[in-house]
């Protein structure tokens, strides 16, 4: 059999030996209702909001500021159109070029079915918006601004406590960040954000899990009309089990950067340095982003040939974000970024995570290299 | 963050006690012993002005953490205890300054020990030179991030480099019992922790009218009481069912004298159970002016009826200040969850602001309510709660 390495857990990641057991053991006694008034009922209510007021203190937020959701896709859809319809008379929006598709999708939706002005702010080649962009994007109308704290394909950092600032400071417009590939990977202050994306399978948690952070201040409308689960703000019989269980995936996901990130950042110096040895690999990622995302082009290989070539080899990574890997088009985070469409075309992303070994590192580069020397040429 | 060997804790305002300053320091010892209990290698010493832990390996995070919720201490540190030997002292300085990460620092050296053949200006030069040569931190004497204070004494010397500021106050329990009628709101809990701050060891009691109030509603007292009684270790807490009075009262006063009359009733049992219980005083979480049974006239008219003094610690406190204890103490979040209290069964339209004693009078002269108050003593239930925190899988 084939040995298997996984280097792309940015796109999701294995579940928590200590999440899973619990999950399993809560699921099987707690499944009533927690909004039935009845004991069982009560006692799921009790440890939901137990879980909720743990995941506010670890975020340093307030209790009643978590919305449980499906996952980050959910949340930011949440904030980027749950937002400006509930502020009549804003018609205005700010966002980046190097967005998920899940807010660029909204987005676009808030133009062709709303009738709302997006401005989608240009970013450096190091893949960051500027903070004066932001600034001179700023309108009277301007409802929300919607800015990601790392990019998922490149683990680009935007400078969002400036922004969040700034925005705090100077304007009425909210401000909503995307954290989801931020948190467990960085130090993050919810500091001056009104709203904020998070996904529990990217740390170890349960898929379809995830909560929007938004602050007592911020108005919204509700996507899923329904009950009054989630303040009213998100309908339907709550996922009780499974929102709690973000509880302690997020605990243990903060506790474990703080215990990881040495050998991360030395898993992706070792990367780094043997990518650079290679003849025609450009890097992509930008030298003070996340050291857990790797973005690399070799423009003699198409992205999706040399991720079945490194799938053949055992080596599972992805070209870009994974919620576009079925497109054919180049990555326009890259382009965002100023480079060319082949280079854009061509990019690999690979994402370390506590569970990679220095041999997995080593053994994807010389992987690489015979890839790149065998299909380089023609 | 640097490791350090001892914690030194100072005393509050133990200091300006003269009397009674030995009991209170053995308390104090006792409360801190108790509260650090679960670190078994920790070793204390007590000495007239100061108690010293020799921390043994335990964890200074942990051990910070749990200091920080004694009464009665009014600043701790962390230190270093070294022989009194220059060389040793500035090793210890140079370490504390190397492991902080911090940019700049001052030496402040106490020499007690005269004896010591260095003053305290040279030992801080001594210190500072080392300091200066083997690291990249600058001297700052107005505002250091790392204030480096020497106490040289005869034998040993402490060197400690970060003052923490305690909860003050006295220690608990020293000063008597509290029978505090505890709501399951914000203001209540809060009115705990300011008693306990002055030593006062506090019980509660808390009403409910089964079935319009539900056991999320008495859980949720219970878990508060189980939050502040962190402060003294423990805490009783006498349920009292009075659904039954409460329905007649609402037959004999109708809507704007019912609640009126009820905290009347929940001052009488309180005052019986006090008794009973040995609490020289009973306490509210009362705020002038925030509903209407708190207005001045109310709080007379409802205060008439008992003969025991009533201490409202948040009586003149803005509801802002209320909420900022309770968001400290860690209540708030659990004081603003939803349920149903024992006020809802009447759900007053028109709650008199100023009732007087006549009228309430009266309409008490219309049922056997004293019978009904001894029946509400006698049945009532005690739990006692710890500050444990109870295990979920799912944190």
């Amino acid at each position: 059999m084939q040995r298997r390495v996984y280097l792309d857990s940015a796109s999701t990641t294995n579940i928590h030996p200590e999440v899973l057991s619990a999950y399993k053991q809560l699921l099987d006694r707690y499944y009533v209702n927690s909004e039935s008034l009845y004991d069982e009922g009560a006692e799921i209510s009790r440890m939901l909001e137990k879980a909720r007021s743990a995941v506010a203190g670890l975020l340093g937020v307030k209790g009643n500021e978590i919305i449980f959701t499906g996952g980050s896709s959910e949340s930011n859809s949440m904030a980027i159109k749950g937002v400006p319809l509930a502020l009549p008379g804003k018609k205005h929006i700010i966002t980046t070029q190097t967005e998920h598709s899940s807010i660029m999708n909204a987005c676009r939706q808030m133009e062709r079915l709303f009738g709302y002005d997006v401005t989608y702010l240009p970013v450096t080649e190091q893949g960051s918006v500027k903070v004066q962009d932001v600034k001179k994007a700023l309108r009277e109308d301007t409802a929300l601004v919607s800015i990601m704290y790392a990019n998922n394909e490149t683990g680009a950092l935007n400078p969002v406590p400036e922004i969040a600032e700034y925005i705090k400071k100077n304007s009425h417009a909210y401000f909503h960040s995307d954290l989801t590939q931020a948190i467990g990977k960085t130090e993050v202050s919810l500091d001056n954000i009104d709203l904020a994306s998070i996904s529990a399978h990217k740390l170890e948690g349960l898929k379809g899990s995830g909560i929007l952070v938004k602050k007592t201040h911020v108005p919204m409308e509700p996507l899923i009309s329904g009950g009054a689960q989630e303040e009213g703000l998100r309908g339907g019989t709550s996922n009780a089990v499974v929102n709690m269980m973000f509880a302690r995936t997020l605990r243990l996901a903060l506790e474990n950067r703080k215990k990881y990130e040495g050998q991360i950042r030395r898993l992706h110096d070792i990367l780094v340095q043997g990518l650079k040895q290679l003849p025609g690999v450009e890097l992509n990622s930008p030298e003070s982003g996340l050291p857990c995302t790797v973005n690399f082009s070799y423009e003699a290989i198409p992205s999706e040939v040399m991720q079945n070539a490194l799938n053949r080899k055992g080596y599972l990574i992805s070209a870009r974000s994974t919620c576009e890997a079925h497109s054919d088009n180049p990555s326009y985070v890259l382009q965002a970024m100023g480079f060319s469409d082949r280079r854009a075309s061509s990019c690999i992303r690979v994402s370390i995570s506590r569970h990679n070994a220095e041999g997995e590192i080593r053994g994807f580069l010389a992987a690489l290299k015979e890839i790149c020397d065998k299909y380089g040429e023609i | 963050m640097v490791k350090y060997d001892t914690v030194l804790i100072r005393f509050g305002e133990l200091s300006t006690k003269g009397k009674n300053r030995k009991d209170f320091i053995r308390r104090l010892d006792q409360n801190i012993r108790y509260m650090l209990r679960e670190h078994t290698a920790l070793t204390f010493q007590r000495t007239h002005d100061r108690i010293y832990i020799r921390l043994n390996g335990e964890d200074n995070e942990a051990v910070k953490e749990k200091l920080l919720k004694v009464f009665g201490i009014s600043s701790f540190s962390f230190t270093e205890k070294v022989k009194s030997d220059l060389e040793v002292i500035q090793e210890t300085c140079l370490r504390i300054a190397q492991e902080s990460g911090k940019k700049t620092f001052k030496m402040i050296t106490h020499r007690h020990d005269k004896t010591f053949p260095m003053n305290s200006d040279g030992i801080n030069r001594a210190c500072a030179s080392v300091i200066l040569k083997n690291t990249d931190l600058k001297v700052d004497v107005h505002d250091p991030e790392l204030p480096i204070q020497v106490e040289v004494q005869k034998e040993f010397t402490y060197i400690t480099s970060e003052k923490i500021a305690g909860l003050g106050g006295y220690p608990a329990g020293i000063n008597g019992k509290c029978l505090l009628l505890l709501s399951g709101g914000i203001d209540s809990p809060v009115a705990a922790f300011e008693l306990m701050k002055r030593g006062i060891m506090v019980e509660a009691i808390h009403y409910a009218s089964p079935p319009y109030t539900s056991d999320q509603a008495r859980q949720k007292v219970l878990d508060l009481a189980s939050m502040v009684s962190i402060y003294q270790g423990r805490m009783k807490v006498h349920m009292i069912e009075f659904t039954d009075l409460q329905l007649e009262i609402y037959k004999a006063a109708g809507d704007p004298y019912a609640v009126t009359l009820m905290r009347r009733m929940m001052y009488r049992i309180a005052e019986k159970v006090a008794r009973e219980q040995g609490c020289i005083v009973i306490g509210t979480g009362e705020s002038v002016g925030q509903v209407a049974s708190q207005t001045l006239e109310s709080i007379a008219c409802i205060n008439e009826t008992i003969n025991i003094p009533v201490l409202r610690p948040c009586v003149c406190m803005d509801k802002i200040e209320i909420i900022n204890i309770a968001r400290r103490i860690g209540t708030y979040d659990t004081s603003i969850l939803p349920f149903e209290d024992c006020c809802t069964i009447f759900d007053p339209k028109n709650p008199v602001t100023k009732p007087t004693s006549e009228k309430a009078q009266e309409y008490e002269a219309k049922f056997d309510w004293a019978a009904m108050v001894d029946e509400c003593v006698l049945s009532k239930t005690t739990v006692v709660v710890k500050p444990e925190v109870k295990e979920e899988l799912f944190l």
